[in-house]
């Protein structure tokens, strides 16, 4: 579980994260969301601890990352798993590598352990066949598929994907959205997805959390995310043309 | 100012880079991948330069001897001299800051902005020692480059003098033995080293820092050959005032 208190974080003299607490919960799909330039990244950046908060805390089951010293901290990201938007694996590495590379840096497992482990999670991602292909020989789908399985290889508790399916067509989309979930529920994760893309809120926002303009304008969950009152987060969730069609479309009944 | 930042950022870089070491198995492969990478990669270009610059070197000097009182054997001493002390240490140096540093700063930059950097630093990983630890160490061998260069530059020269007709093969020989000073190896070799550091450092430094994309990657690249190369003939001029003058 992690949870976010009272976190405010600036740059210079623009406030960013204006102060707002919220926990996420291990075995569901956390969502962010929001417009552009509400916060998003920079929140999750801060609870990665790539950005140091100038208040506020964020607490890893119990812990405060602020208050662990250097190699606690050090201990405690090795039990996060991350999915960059642009999937970031390493270009001189085939995939079996990239997905062996936590395994490589954090335990002492020889190389056949190892290459066995990335094998175990290379099924489970349903990527086959690409074990010694570069990073640049497969597409944008498999590439997401190895951030996966490199994320998860190490047996993370915490899983952070920024856009996951950014950049993929609908179906590949829906495929990475459900494999996430299905990868949440079977190792108890604590999951955060920042996201804009409704199609993941319908499908995998068990926790939806809305930020706009550095505040927690909402939470709640994917169904409720449908019938609140709150205007913001109905312009943003109905700004999408095929969500204002079904909406129409329920009204016209 | 921001130079004053730059600097700053820059020496706050390398103390980072030798905090919180990355697994020595991992590390070790590292260096051997970038001596390959950064060394034996290099050894063609720097082995061709350095016979064909030699060779000029013999060939302008055995051209301006009109006086028949200076002795041919001066065209090896000179050779010798200018090889050993500046050619081979400085100007390869120089090239390497375009080939290595270029290569330095854009692999790190493209790194950067694929979100790879980020992603060692997530994963708890001291990006710094990670990245540019192994490219320190394996420029340690780099002045076995530049001993290659000087022996190359010596062989053109001798190639050029007497093969070209010149002078004998006696007055060359003689020539490049002529006054040897065994010191102005070693200020030679100490150079090397630090120019070494340079090599390893300013381009890492370009490409860590760098914000941006792919435009950026470019820019960056040509930055770090600048600032490079106006570093390495700083520090050559300070040392040499230090060491010979």
């Amino acid at each position: 579980m992690i949870e976010v208190k009272n976190i405010r974080k600036g740059f210079g003299d623009v406030e960013v994260l204006k102060g707002f607490s919220t926990t996420f919960k291990p075995g569901q799909t956390n969502l962010i969301i929001g417009q552009s330039g509400s916060g998003k990244t920079v929140f999750l950046k801060t609870m990665l601890g790539l950005h140091k908060p100038d208040s506020g805390q964020i607490i890893y089951d119990g812990n405060a990352y602020s208050d662990l010293n250097e190699e606690q901290q050090r201990d405690l990201r090795e039990q996060i798993g991350m999915v960059f938007q642009g999937s970031a694996l390493f270009d001189s590495m085939t995939v079996e590598e990239n997905i062996a590379f936590p395994l490589k840096m954090f335990t002492k497992m020889k190389k056949k352990e190892r290459i066995a482990r990335a094998n175990e999670v290379i099924q489970r991602v349903n990527l086959e066949n690409a074990n010694h292909k570069l990073p640049s020989e497969i597409s944008g789908g498999m590439q997401k598929r190895v951030a996966i399985a490199r994320a998860i290889v190490n047996n993370p508790k915490y899983l952070f994907c920024d856009e996951p399916n950014s950049g993929l067509d609908p179906n590949t989309a829906t495929v990475i959205d459900n494999l996430i979930r299905e990868i949440t529920i079977e190792y108890d994760i604590t999951t955060i997805i920042n996201t804009h893309d409704m199609n993941s809120v319908m499908e995998i926002g068990d926790h939806i959390v809305y930020l706009q303009k550095g505040h927690l304008a909402w939470e709640g969950t994917r169904h409720e995310i449908f019938k609140t009152d709150n205007k913001d987060v109905t312009n943003f969730v109905y700004s999408s043309n095929l969500f204002k069609m079904v909406r129409e479309a329920q009204n016209a009944k | 100012m921001s130079y004053l930042h730059s600097i700053g950022a820059y020496f706050i870089m390398i103390k980072d880079t030798f905090v919180k070491p990355t697994k020595g198995k991992v590390l070790s492969d590292l260096i051997f991948k970038e001596i390959d990478d950064l060394i034996i990669g290099s050894l063609g270009i720097v082995a061709f330069i350095s016979f064909f610059v030699g060779g000029v070197v013999a060939i302008q000097t055995a051209l301006n001897l009109n006086n028949p009182l200076i002795p041919k054997s001066l065209i090896g001493f000179a050779a010798r001299q200018s090889v050993i002390l500046e050619f081979a240490p400085t100007f390869i140096s120089i090239i390497m800051a375009g080939k290595v540093g270029s290569f330095i700063t854009s692999s790190i930059g493209t790194m950067r902005v694929t979100e790879q950097i980020d992603a060692l630093e997530v994963m708890g990983i001291n990006s710094l020692n990670y990245l540019i630890f192994p490219k320190i160490v394996a420029m340690l061998v780099y002045p076995f480059v530049i001993a290659i260069a000087m022996f190359l530059g010596i062989i053109g020269a001798y190639t050029a003098a007497v093969y070209g007709g010149f002078t004998s093969n006696d007055a060359f020989l003689s020539g490049l033995q002529e006054d040897f000073i065994p010191f102005q190896l070693f200020y030679a070799f100490f150079k090397t080293f630090l120019f070494a550091f340079l090599l390893a450092t300013i381009p890492s430094y370009h490409g860590y820092f760098m914000r941006g994309g792919a435009l950026e990657v470019g820019k960056a690249s040509t930055t770090s050959f600048v600032w490079t190369s106006v570093a390495i003939i700083l520090v050559n001029f300070i040392v040499t005032q230090l060491l010979l003058s």
